[in-house]
């Protein structure tokens, strides 16, 4: 493959996996290869990057996708390998000795910081361990190499070896974890990576791109999202509560100004001979819409309301009040979790399943008996500046809808919305009623943070 | 005409003047250099952005023009303006008719040069820091589109200004706003995250000279710890700093809980953030 189909072939599955790289950044890109030496990968990469990625969370993506596109070729110094490559057709079953004494090397690499040492020995490690013959012919698998080398279980072994033969606990312990798990992480990610490299020789760079690209973050599925992705998900809400606050700011000031100030403008035209050549006017007062915010708490949804509710509160400045009802089959309000100055959302999260009574019967979420406590308990909560708003699936178990309630908190209302962290595609599947719910409240599909982002801004 | 001659040689001259790069870094200011782009740097507070256009003035022999954006900065501020009160001097001065005064008043003699004028007008070499670009409104991005694409500014009365030797242009942003897709693409892209411990390290042994190094790893690692703990404002470099220098002034060579529990206040700026990290890091004396 020439260089020049490299590049063309790589921005084409740049723009496959969602960054938005346009002619001109392609051009920057190529331009950029022509005054850089590109026997050091790391430049190329670094160049690229610079050209072509202009966001801080598609970067995940486009690292995955250079791997494969430029894989780190076997130089020379790395050659002895030979071995490694035939025992994948024949494969004997690698060995428990083998095995330790990969550990072993690891075992003093994890110790140092040596990149390349770690680098070159996770590659050798696939070729030894990851080989296996699948369905469908010989296949590389990084788990084979996780459970192989196990670092895990390296980690108490290594620690007294930094700390000096004892666990003290507390700051420095924790320090040490920390700078060996990163280690470990970089290896995993140089493991994961060589097997990719592999497989793509075996079938095709396209065929693994599609599978090895996940999504940025901001469009990543927040109820399908693993732990780590939870993780980064939380530290994206601050920065964009923090736009969208900036640009509601913003909206507002430029908004018109209000009502003429009579007095203001009589006094100013005094400095004009009594002519008013400038009216002043009242500044208008924000809108701030009071938040009452009912949260499906059940396990099935519970990451979705947690986004929803970090964001609300990162954005409470923007709300006169805001008001937190949670339920499962029976409805408490929680506003008490949330309103430590300083406190945190998660916590709160924490806090409320543990202590609020949200359980009646079966911990299966039930809408319909929500909705009748809270129109018995809290009926005089929602007025005429209230947006209301209901996070949930809208899966309710069969059992009775209570639309009869529904009507009766939507109606008062300035705003009402239900969002709806499945797919459109989903509801009214199984026991989803979200069509029913859907002919009484504007329902909205809000799975990811764009959406999520897009409807607060609207919202405040 | 470039600075640099290679992202190895951005890399010893950016530190020479004390700013330890990465590979990303060194690669990106070579880049803009060479392909005469601007640089948007993007990343937390506190990471060094508006120290790198600095330190590439610093290693280059140019001279830094600052642009400080805020909300209403406008293109009297930024760009150009007239002295009208110097012209008002000249016309009431003037014996000689209007068509001269008209001629005369409109000259380099009146124009008041803002940052991105001199920048362009400069034939030395030039740094052009553009900070804080997320501050400026919406306007300014479009004004600046012009300015950087083609490194030129039209002014009615005198005609266009052409860059004789394009200036070196840094913009950074905090990201408290996005900046619009057409003002990304004009420029390359360099987000500086978080060093890494090891190169943490470095840069508190460079910029706090008589550091011990075991105190300086302690250091790092503590403050990678705690960025690692969910807070409100997790410590950049320039905390790690203070820190460093905290305790070289309190003659401390040891990093312990007692003392971190002493000298939390350096790197932590919020009450949630001491109560959750003397939480999690189990530190004494820290009534929560």
């Amino acid at each position: 493959m020439s260089l020049l189909d490299r590049h063309t072939g790589f921005v084409r599955a740049l723009r496959h996996g969602g960054l938005p790289v346009s002619l001109a950044e392609g051009l920057d890109a190529a331009r950029a290869l022509t005054v850089l030496d590109l026997a050091d990968r790391e430049t190329l990469r670094a160049a690229y990057a610079a050209a072509l990625v202009k966001r801080h969370t598609h970067r995940p993506v486009f690292d995955t996708l250079f791997e494969l596109w430029f894989p780190l070729g076997v130089s020379p110094e790395e050659a002895p390998e030979p071995p490694e490559e035939t025992p994948a057709e024949s494969a004997p079953a690698p060995d428990a000795a083998d095995a330790e004494a990969f550990r072993d090397r690891l075992r003093e690499l994890l110790l140092t910081d040596d990149e390349i040492a770690l680098r070159a020995l996770a590659r050798e490690a696939v070729g030894r361990f990851a080989g296996f013959e699948g369905a469908s012919g010989s296949s590389w698998s990084a788990q084979l190499v996780g459970r192989a080398l196990d670092p895990k279980t390296l980690m108490a072994g290594l620690l007294r070896a930094v700390l000096g033969g004892r666990l003290p606990g507390g700051v420095a312990e924790r320090n040490a974890r920390r700078m060996i798990q990163a280690r470990v992480d970089r290896l995993n990610a140089h493991i994961l990576a060589d097997v990719r490299r592999r497989l793509a020789e075996e079938r095709g760079i396209e065929r693994v791109a599609e599978t090895a690209v996940r999504p940025a973050v901001e469009n990543l599925d927040i109820l399908r999202a693993s732990r780590a992705d939870l993780v980064a998900l939380r530290r994206e809400v601050q920065p964009l509560a923090q736009r969208l606050a900036t640009r509601l700011t913003i909206r507002q000031r430029a908004g018109r100004s209000g009502r003429l100030d009579f007095r203001r403008t009589v006094r100013a035209s005094l400095s004009t001979g009594g002519v008013p050549l400038t009216t002043r006017h009242r500044p208008r007062r924000p809108h701030k819409p009071e938040l009452v915010v009912l949260c499906d708490a059940s396990e099935s949804v519970a990451s979705f309301a947690h986004f929803t509710l970090l964001l609300a509160y990162a954005l409470r400045e923007q709300f006169a009040r805001v008001r937190v009802f949670a339920f499962i089959d029976t409805l408490d309000e929680v506003t008490r979790f949330f309103e430590r100055p300083g406190g945190d959302v998660g916590e709160a999260m924490r806090r409320l399943t543990a202590e609020a009574n949200l359980v009646r019967l079966s911990g299966h979420s039930d809408y319909g008996h929500a909705f009748k406590v809270f129109v018995e308990h809290y009926g005089d909560v929602i007025g005429p500046k209230t947006s209301l708003l209901i996070l949930g699936d809208a899966r309710n178990n069969y059992q009775d809808p209570a639309l009869a309630a529904l009507e009766t908190m939507v109606a008062p209302a300035r705003h009402a919305w239900w969002l709806n962290p499945e797919p459109e595609r989903d509801w009214d599947t199984g026991d989803s009623i979200a069509g029913v719910y859907g002919r009484h409240i504007p329902l909205i599909e809000c799975r990811n943070l764009t959406q999520l982002g897009r409807f607060v801004g609207e919202l405040a | 005409m470039t600075m640099f001659a290679s992202p190895e040689d951005a890399r010893t001259r950016l530190g020479a003047v004390d700013y330890l790069t990465d590979p990303g870094i060194a690669t990106a200011v070579f880049l803009a250099d060479a392909l005469g782009k601007p640089l948007l740097i993007e990343g937390p507070a506190g990471v060094g952005k508006t120290e790198l256009a600095k330190a590439v003035a610093a290693a280059t022999s140019s001279a830094l023009i600052r642009l400080q954006c805020y909300e209403g900065l406008d293109e009297s501020r930024a760009l150009y303006e007239w002295d009208y009160r110097k012209q008002l001097l000249r016309i009431q001065a003037g014996v000689d008719g209007w068509d001269e005064a008209r001629a005369g008043i409109f000259a380099e003699e009146f124009l008041l040069a803002r940052p991105l004028l001199t920048a362009i007008r400069r034939d030395e070499p030039t740094v052009l820091l553009i900070d804080e670009t997320d501050k400026a409104d919406v306007e300014v991005e479009g004004l600046l589109l012009e300015v950087l694409s083609d490194f030129q500014v039209t002014i009615p009365e005198l005609g266009t200004i052409t860059a004789s030797r394009r200036p070196f242009v840094v913009l950074t942003s905090n990201a408290t706003r996005e900046l619009s897709e057409a003002l990304k693409r004009r420029c390359l892209y360099l987000y500086i995250d978080y060093p890494t411990p090891e190169r943490e390290r470095d840069i508190v042994l460079t910029r706090v000279p008589g550091i011990r190094a075991h105190l300086a790893e302690q250091v790092v690692r503590t403050v990678a710890s705690l960025r690692a703990l969910e807070l409100k404002k997790a410590p950049s470099i320039a905390e790690s700093l203070d820190w460093a220098h905290t305790l070289l002034a309190l003659e401390a060579d040891d990093l312990d809980e007692e003392t971190i529990a002493r000298t939390l206040g350096v790197v932590l700026k919020h009450v949630a953030d001491h109560t959750r990290a003397a939480k999690e890091l189990g530190l004494p004396g820290l009534g929560g």
